[in-house]
């Protein structure tokens, strides 16, 4: 009995040796299914980056030829003519702040229904869940007449608060979760020492949330970043655009004689960003990823 | 519609709290002091006050204005009562629209979810066969590109596959005719009635596949290597082990995953958007979300549209609903649930 504990581990590892021919079969198998795949995702981005540094002629005259010279001009052109780079700094603006106040807002609603008892708090969260599942489009009208009624309809502000409005329900779901998990003992020993409900929450009880609002920071970054529709409906104002619609307008818009390297540009630069976030923060994703289940 | 999540990363660590509606443990009703007044009255309200105004409020507003002939330029507006709806029913744009919406929704998800739970099965659990269970070497790489379109917004990706699917200098078609199928010389993917639904059905599952893919590989690495190991020396080969282990084990997963992606497809509208502005050829991609918006933004019948709003919604919570009844009839016999609490 014992010999067969103490050979698990040695078998382990060296399983790479002990292959039977079913396995190599299974694992050649997969394997080429699985570059196949990995090829169709990675090939568009590649040629995207390639078409970049193309002019609209080369682009047009076909699809692989390498460009007669590597230069950036497409990227400037998208930069400054299509207004990148003014959709790129209110873009950053708008999910910077958007992110702060819902991590916010969404951090102290899910504390005090997480760890508060009183009346009405089943019906704040399930209002919050149903929030979560309703079609944006089904208040995508009276929503521009709200913006419009408290002046903030083609503003960035009010783009601000209706991001937070919308991601508050994910963020409130997720931390509410997280703040329950937390031990009460901390909380008494906080108040025993007289630190009161506010110091206990922003020195003691958010510090202990951190990792639970770091995973939900960056899940609330990339769906805000790619937020479409709301802007499109609400921010109709060009120098207000964020990057998303100033992408689908700039290649609408143009019509015939759209400015392909110039569009293509486009795309690395509002990938860039969300690529970099993606891979610094991607084992992170993979652990947030698992809560997201209604269960 | 459900219970919070207390997660398999969360309960790990602390002590799981299956009920959170019921009465909390213990010290949880604590004595009102004024602080704490004003401490609960702050957190709660500021939240609260921007979710009733921006969420709350513009949806009890939709269900009205669907109910009156709205234009939303002139403060007039007559209550129609039902009419709005009697008229969905005879416009043959929503119809179509709807019928597309339908089918996104019955194949989207399948495909999706069936080629993700392959790819998270296959870097989880189908590993060498002796040792420890374990995915396949290399599996991470998989995983991390797999997820890559996740982070690329979603009207980039419509216009990055727009540029795809190109007729003339897209990648698809000069790589079809570069291996000799001049067929596709100039074909239009897009712009032919029998190419452009499935084209576009295929980049919305391009998209997704690896979200899902990291969802089911977290879920499956969280059922107990044990049963794994039991199944094996029962004799249980891959296959069988997927099928009749690890798919029961992450049914709720599963579950979640369709309706999200049914919540998706059923609106689908940055996708559509970017592929193809205009709904495709005789409207063979537009969406009910597309033709919502023209009819609010383009021909100022905003009670019309808000009608379409609301039907969206009744539709996605019919399938949500749909999704759950399913799922508890056939895994009815499932005793997973009583193993948990």
């Amino acid at each position: 009995m014992s010999a067969v504990t103490l050979d698990k581990p040695v078998a382990a590892r060296s399983e790479g040796v002990r292959r039977t021919p079913g396995d190599a079969l299974v694992a050649g198998t997969s394997h080429t299914m699985l570059i196949i795949w990995s090829v169709i995702v990675i090939v568009p981005f590649c040629w995207v980056v390639l078409s970049s540094f193309k002019t609209s002629k080369e682009i047009l005259s076909s699809p692989f030829s390498l460009p007669a010279e590597w230069s950036f001009e497409n990227y400037t052109s998208a930069w400054t003519k299509a207004g990148i780079g003014t959709y790129f700094f209110n873009t950053v603006i708008v999910v910077g702040t958007a992110l702060v106040l819902v991590m916010l807002l969404g951090a102290m609603c899910a504390y005090v229904l997480a760890r508060f008892e009183f009346l009405g708090r089943r019906v704040i969260y399930y209002t919050m869940l149903a929030g979560l599942t309703f079609p944006v489009f089904l208040v995508i009208v009276p929503l521009f007449f709200v913006l419009q009624g408290i002046g903030l309809l083609n503003t960035l502000p009010g783009l601000i608060l209706t991001y937070v409005a919308y991601a508050l329900p994910f963020t409130v779901f997720f931390l509410y979760a997280f703040f329950k998990t937390l031990p009460d003992d901390v909380y008494e020993a906080a108040m025993m020492d007289g630190a009161g409900e506010w110091r206990t929450f922003f020195q003691i009880m958010l510090p202990m949330a951190a990792p639970g609002m770091a995973g939900v920071a960056i899940f609330n970054f990339l769906g805000l970043w790619n937020q479409f529709l709301l802007p499109v409906a609400l921010n109709t104002d060009r120098d207000n655009y964020v990057l998303t619609q100033g992408m689908a307008s700039f290649s609408s818009q143009a019509g015939y004689n759209v400015d392909f390297g110039a569009l293509f540009a486009g795309v690395v630069l509002t990938v860039l960003p969300v690529l970099v976030v993606y891979l610094i923060f991607q084992r992170r994703i993979a652990g947030t990823v698992s809560t997201g289940t209604f269960r | 519609m459900s219970e919070p999540s207390t997660t398999m990363a969360w309960t790990a660590g602390g002590p799981s709290e299956e009920n959170p509606w019921g009465v909390a443990p213990g010290r949880r009703r604590r004595k009102l002091t004024l602080d704490r007044a004003l401490f609960m009255t702050v957190f709660l309200g500021l939240p609260v006050a921007v979710f009733v105004i921006f969420v709350v409020v513009p949806i009890g507003q939709a269900l009205f204005y669907s109910l009156t002939d709205w234009t939303g330029f002139s403060p007039v507006m007559n209550f129609v009562g039902l009419d709005n709806y009697a008229k969905l029913l005879d416009d043959e744009t929503f119809l179509k629209a709807l019928r597309n919406n339908v089918l996104l929704t019955i194949v989207v998800p399948l495909v999706t979810l069936v080629a993700a739970l392959a790819i998270a099965v296959v870097v989880t659990t189908a590993g060498p066969s002796t040792g420890q269970v374990r995915g396949l070497n290399g599996s991470g790489f998989y995983r991390v590109v797999s997820f890559f379109p996740y982070a690329v917004p979603a009207v980039v990706i419509g216009l990055l596959w727009a540029q795809v699917y190109d007729p003339a200098a897209g990648l698809l078609n000069g790589m079809l005719t570069g291996i000799g199928l001049d067929g596709f010389k100039d074909y239009a993917w897009l712009g032919e009635v029998r190419a452009a639904m499935p084209a576009s059905m295929f980049v919305i599952i391009w998209a997704s596949i690896g979200f899902y893919t990291v969802l089911f590989v977290a879920a499956i690495k969280g059922v107990p290597a044990e049963i794994y190991e039991a199944a094996r020396i029962d004799g249980a080969g891959r296959f069988r082990t997927a099928i009749s282990i690890t798919l029961p084990s992450i049914r709720d997963n599963v579950q979640t995953a369709y309706i999200y992606l049914g919540i998706l497809t059923l609106d689908a509208y940055v996708f559509m958007a970017a592929l193809a502005p205009g709904g495709g050829p005789a409207n063979s991609t537009l969406t009910m979300s597309q033709h919502l918006m023209n009819t609010a933004f383009k021909k100022s019948q905003f009670g019309y549209a808000t009608s379409m709003g609301v039907v969206l919604a009744l539709v996605t919570l019919l399938f949500a609903a749909l999704v759950f009844a399913v799922f508890h009839f056939a895994g009815g016999r499932d005793t997973k649930g009583d193993v948990r609490r």
